[in-house]
């Protein structure tokens, strides 16, 4: 059996991130395995601009971001391979991986780095009615269909859900000719990036139906048309509210889901709020040496924050495999990090003082759109901080930072808890 | 001429013609869709039903006992999946005991082998997520689950090996009588055979009111379902039913032979035959009656929902038999619910009135055995690798969320009766029938499709017909 100090399941941009991170902390024997033929991902298809503005402070597109990363990989001679699927991971850490050329293998990894990335909810998550003809697409579907293989899936477009997928798709199927008659989200708010509502929806024209869902599709063969209709609080098409709209195709970007089959099959604790497995300060989940970052762990806005949070990734891979770590895993006392009132969850759940670095990025978002109120934290009862912000939305990330000293000045500590409170 | 014609290549199609393809005869199937199983057979809750629910004596409990009876031995031949999980019925009334009874009863009568009726205690012990409020239920071991597609697929790729031959894409717009036999005109040019099969599902009233005089009349009765992720699959181990009421056997809850979990239908009649639409308001009941049976369906685990339309003929039986009026014109009408595990039951029937009418004679070799495709998660390491270095093509991934590989979805396209289409890869293979219901894996099929038939890639598509799946390339239009 093939030993590797490192593995990492997946090359994408987070699986590259913690390569070159976990190389730069001194590990040496590093594997990365890619399903795909191709390293960078699901950027490799994200054609449009918009990339790297906190990494590289320039505009990248995403095959550009991801380059960057491939090359320094590259350059640091690390490991790959593509094409190849991995099976199963034990707990003890043996990979089963397949490949052409390979058939099955397994490889005994001293620590393993999850990079799987996420997936696109299907039109069930939603319960659609209607017929199921040719034309229904999710956005990354289509995506990849327009800027990898050259193809356009239809000519008359209704898009549902207003993720930053379905919206930055809105604008490429208008550039590659289609026309986009609107974009329906079930919810009173976008659930994408505001730059992309006014970049790819308000300088096309094209209608952001906000409370507006697809009550039925029509077409036996093809795609014929969708009926819209208007959604009350509890998401409930209201009656007389139906708007028909004659299309071909109908694009689904109604969320993303971290893809942890192989976390779950490992027995990994998960985390129901995000669907991504649970991890401490090092990103390191229950299962000893397995660390997991990027959208498997909880999906993202920006790729800058996955390569920054997979960098921490292999760095604490790194230490877990040279045995540099204060306390194992499991050890060492833990405070727990709760999400309050209007924020969703946090990443991670738990910090261990010893073990964490100078500072933590906690990263966690907010479950509705707030206007001039505050994020707050709390060191059990005691108000620690308190941050003004203008708006935030479930669309974009937020993060605070905590700093060892500030935790072990506290030694009584139990809960940290994360809020948002009016000013 | 033909000996025989066998209109439409669902369950009953197919096995009818599996059947007949023991016998010397020239056999052809007529189907109006581009592949098997398009219809009712691909739309169902694919149970293999115990046979309590039909009425004793009728043709739906005759066929479905004996359909049970046969499907073991012909799951093994045709090398489908196929297991006896068992089936409860649940009481949730004291009030209503006389009826579970009545029903335990009318499946002794029906020939039902090794029922119960079991305590509330017990019921919960077999079935955790029962709910609470059960107080007995009658228990049918020998009640089963079955992937109707591959039923239906390995049907019909049987008869084809075994010499019968399939044309799709022909729909049949009238039938004429000859002197000896009947022509039958179709969109896809005209046949003619001295012997007909009508198992047009819905539509076999339409065609056998071409040739008799003695109408019959089906409703399109739809059903709508729900099926849920893998992760949900374990919910209950057996298929279980609310007590029976007048519009059928009620909403049902059931693993599935590759291990979702599947919930439905709902009954409703609708006027268009083609009507396979779900509805906001089915799949509401769906989601309420299932959850009168079973506590904490996780509905979130939605991955798609579906519905299918059962020919329900106004007598309320199977007619399966020749026309009063119309020699040798066979009849294979109205096979709703409990049609699938009646299918190996329909076929022998169907085959033995041809049999005795045409005196066929049994052919020298007929080929019982299919081998069906090869699923490398099924084999050992070592086989699996044998099968790569033989293959690669089995070495590599096209659907992750079902882990199928390239060489899965060349063989579904290469073998007899071979998919065309991605539904028709999905049904063979499970490509694309898994959580992220295709979106990863389409492409790739597509690519497969292309280059395997020869096709340009923007006449690959959906399910046949002008389901085509890209309209053209980037900024054609501009």
């Amino acid at each position: 059996m093939r030993e590797y100090d490192i593995v990492i399941i997946g090359g994408g941009p987070a699986g590259l991130a913690a390569a070159v991170s976990a190389r730069e902390n001194g590990i040496e024997s590093i594997l990365i395995l890619e399903r795909d033929d191709r390293l960078g991902g699901i950027l490799n298809q994200c054609i449009h601009n918009g990339f790297g503005l906190h990494t590289f402070q320039e505009e990248l597109t995403g095959p550009e971001y991801a380059d960057r990363y491939i090359r320094q990989a590259k350059q640091l001679e690390i490991e790959y391979k593509l094409n190849t699927m991995v099976m199963d991971i034990r707990p003890d850490r043996t990979v089963t991986a397949m490949n052409k050329t390979d058939g099955v293998f397994t490889i005994r990894a001293g620590a393993v780095i999850l990079a799987m990335g996420c997936r696109e909810r299907a039109r069930g998550a939603l319960n659609i009615p209607g017929y199921r003809p040719a034309g229904i697409f999710s956005a990354g579907t289509a995506q990849r269909l327009v800027n990898i293989e050259g193809y356009m899936p239809g000519r008359e477009v209704v898009i549902l859900g207003s993720g930053d997928i379905g919206l930055i798709m809105a604008r490429r199927m208008t550039l590659e000719g289609a026309h986009v008659k609107a974009v329906a989200e079930l919810m009173p708010y976008s659930g994408g990036l505001k730059r992309n509502i006014v970049q790819c929806l308000d300088d096309y024209g094209i209608p952001l139906k906000l409370s507006h869902t697809v009550v039925d599709i029509k077409g036996r063969e093809r795609v014929e048309g969708v009926t819209l209709a208007e959604v009350d609080q509890n998401s409930k098409p209201i009656p007389g509210t139906e708007e028909d709209y004659p299309c071909d195709t109908l694009l689904l970007s109604v969320g993303l889901i971290p893809e942890n089959e192989l976390s779950r099959g490992m027995g990994a604790v998960m985390d129901p709020a995000t669907s991504g497995p649970k991890v401490n300060e090092s990103l390191e989940t229950s299962i000893d040496g397995v660390f997991a970052c990027g959208n498997v762990l909880h999906v993202h806005d920006l790729v800058d924050h996955v390569s920054k949070e997979a960098a921490a990734a292999g760095r604490n891979a790194a230490a877990y495999v040279k045995g540099s770590r204060t306390v194992k895993n499991g050890g060492g006392k833990a405070i727990l990090l709760t999400a309050a009132s209007g924020v969703r969850y946090t990443v991670p759940s738990t910090v261990r003082p010893e073990q964490m670095e100078d500072s933590l990025t906690v990263r966690f978002r907010v479950d509705n759109v707030y206007r001039g109120r505050c994020i707050s934290v709390y060191f059990d009862q005691e108000r620690v901080s308190r941050r003004k912000r203008p708006v935030m939305a479930p669309g974009e990330m937020e993060e605070i930072v905590l700093t060892k000293e500030q935790i072990l000045g506290c030694p009584e500590l139990e809960t940290i808890r994360i809020t948002v409170e009016d000013e | 001429m033909y000996d025989i014609i066998i209109i439409g290549a669902g369950v009953s199609g197919a096995a009818a013609a599996r059947e007949l393809s023991r016998y010397e005869a020239d056999i052809c199937v007529l189907e109006k869709e581009e592949d098997v199983c398009c219809g009712t057979s691909k739309a169902n809750s694919a149970i293999v039903h115990a046979g309590y629910d039909a009425e004793t004596g009728s043709l739906k409990a005759q066929m479905n006992v004996r359909g049970n009876e046969l499907m073991g031995p012909l799951a093994r031949e045709l090398d489908i999946p196929f297991k006896r999980t068992g089936s409860l019925v649940l009481c949730l009334n004291e009030e209503d005991m006389p009826r579970l009874q009545a029903l335990y009863d009318r499946g002794v009568a029906n020939g039902v082998k090794d029922m119960r009726i079991l305590p509330r205690e017990e019921v919960l012990r077999m079935e955790p997520n029962v709910t609470d409020s059960v107080c007995a239920a009658l228990y049918a071991p020998t009640a089963g689950i079955i992937c109707p597609f591959e039923l239906n697929i390995a049907l019909a790729e049987n008869a084809c090996v075994n010499g019968v031959e399939f044309r799709f894409n022909t729909a049949v717009e009238d039938i004429v009588r000859l002197d000896e036999g009947y022509e039958i005109r179709t969109d896809n040019g005209t046949f003619t055979a001295r012997c007909v099969v009508n198992a047009a599902g819905v539509y076999a009233d339409r065609i056998h009111n071409m040739v008799s005089r003695n109408k019959i009349h089906i409703t399109a009765r739809r059903g709508d379902y729900c099926l849920l992720d893998k992760d949900a699959g374990r919910h209950v181990g057996m298929t279980i039913f609310a007590l029976p009421g007048k519009n059928g056997k009620g909403i049902l809850v059931t693993p599935t032979i590759h291990g979702n979990l599947l919930i439905g239908p709902t009954a409703v009649d609708v006027l268009d035959k083609e009507a396979v639409n779900t509805t906001a308001d089915g799949l509401r009941q769906v989601a309420e009656k299932a959850q009168l049976s079973v506590k904490n369906i996780p509905m979130k685990q939605v991955i798609t929902s579906f519905a299918g339309l059962r020919a329900h003929e106004d007598g309320d039986d199977f007619i399966i038999k020749e026309a009063d009026d119309a020699a040798g014109f066979i009849d294979c009408a109205g096979i709703e619910s409990p049609g699938l595990t009646s299918c190996p039951a329909i076929g022998e029937r169907v085959a033995q009135i041809l049999c005795d009418k045409m005196g066929l004679k049994k052919k020298e070799h007929f080929t019982a055995y299919r081998k069906g495709i090869v699923h490398p998660a099924q084999l050992d390491l070592d086989e699996r690798n044998a099968l790569i270095r033989e293959n690669p093509a089995y070495g590599s991934i096209v659907c992750r969320c079902e882990m199928i590989t390239e060489g899965e979805i060349i063989d579904a396209i290469r073998r007899p009766l071979g998919a065309k289409s991605l539904d028709g890869v999905k049904r063979r293979t499970r490509a694309g029938m898994g959580r992220c219901q295709s979106g990863f894996c389409s492409p790739t099929v597509m690519n497969i499709l292309a280059r395997e038939c020869g096709k340009s890639i923007y006449d690959i598509t959906k399910s046949g017909g002008g389901s085509r799946i890209v309209a053209g390339t980037n900024k054609d239009t501009l």
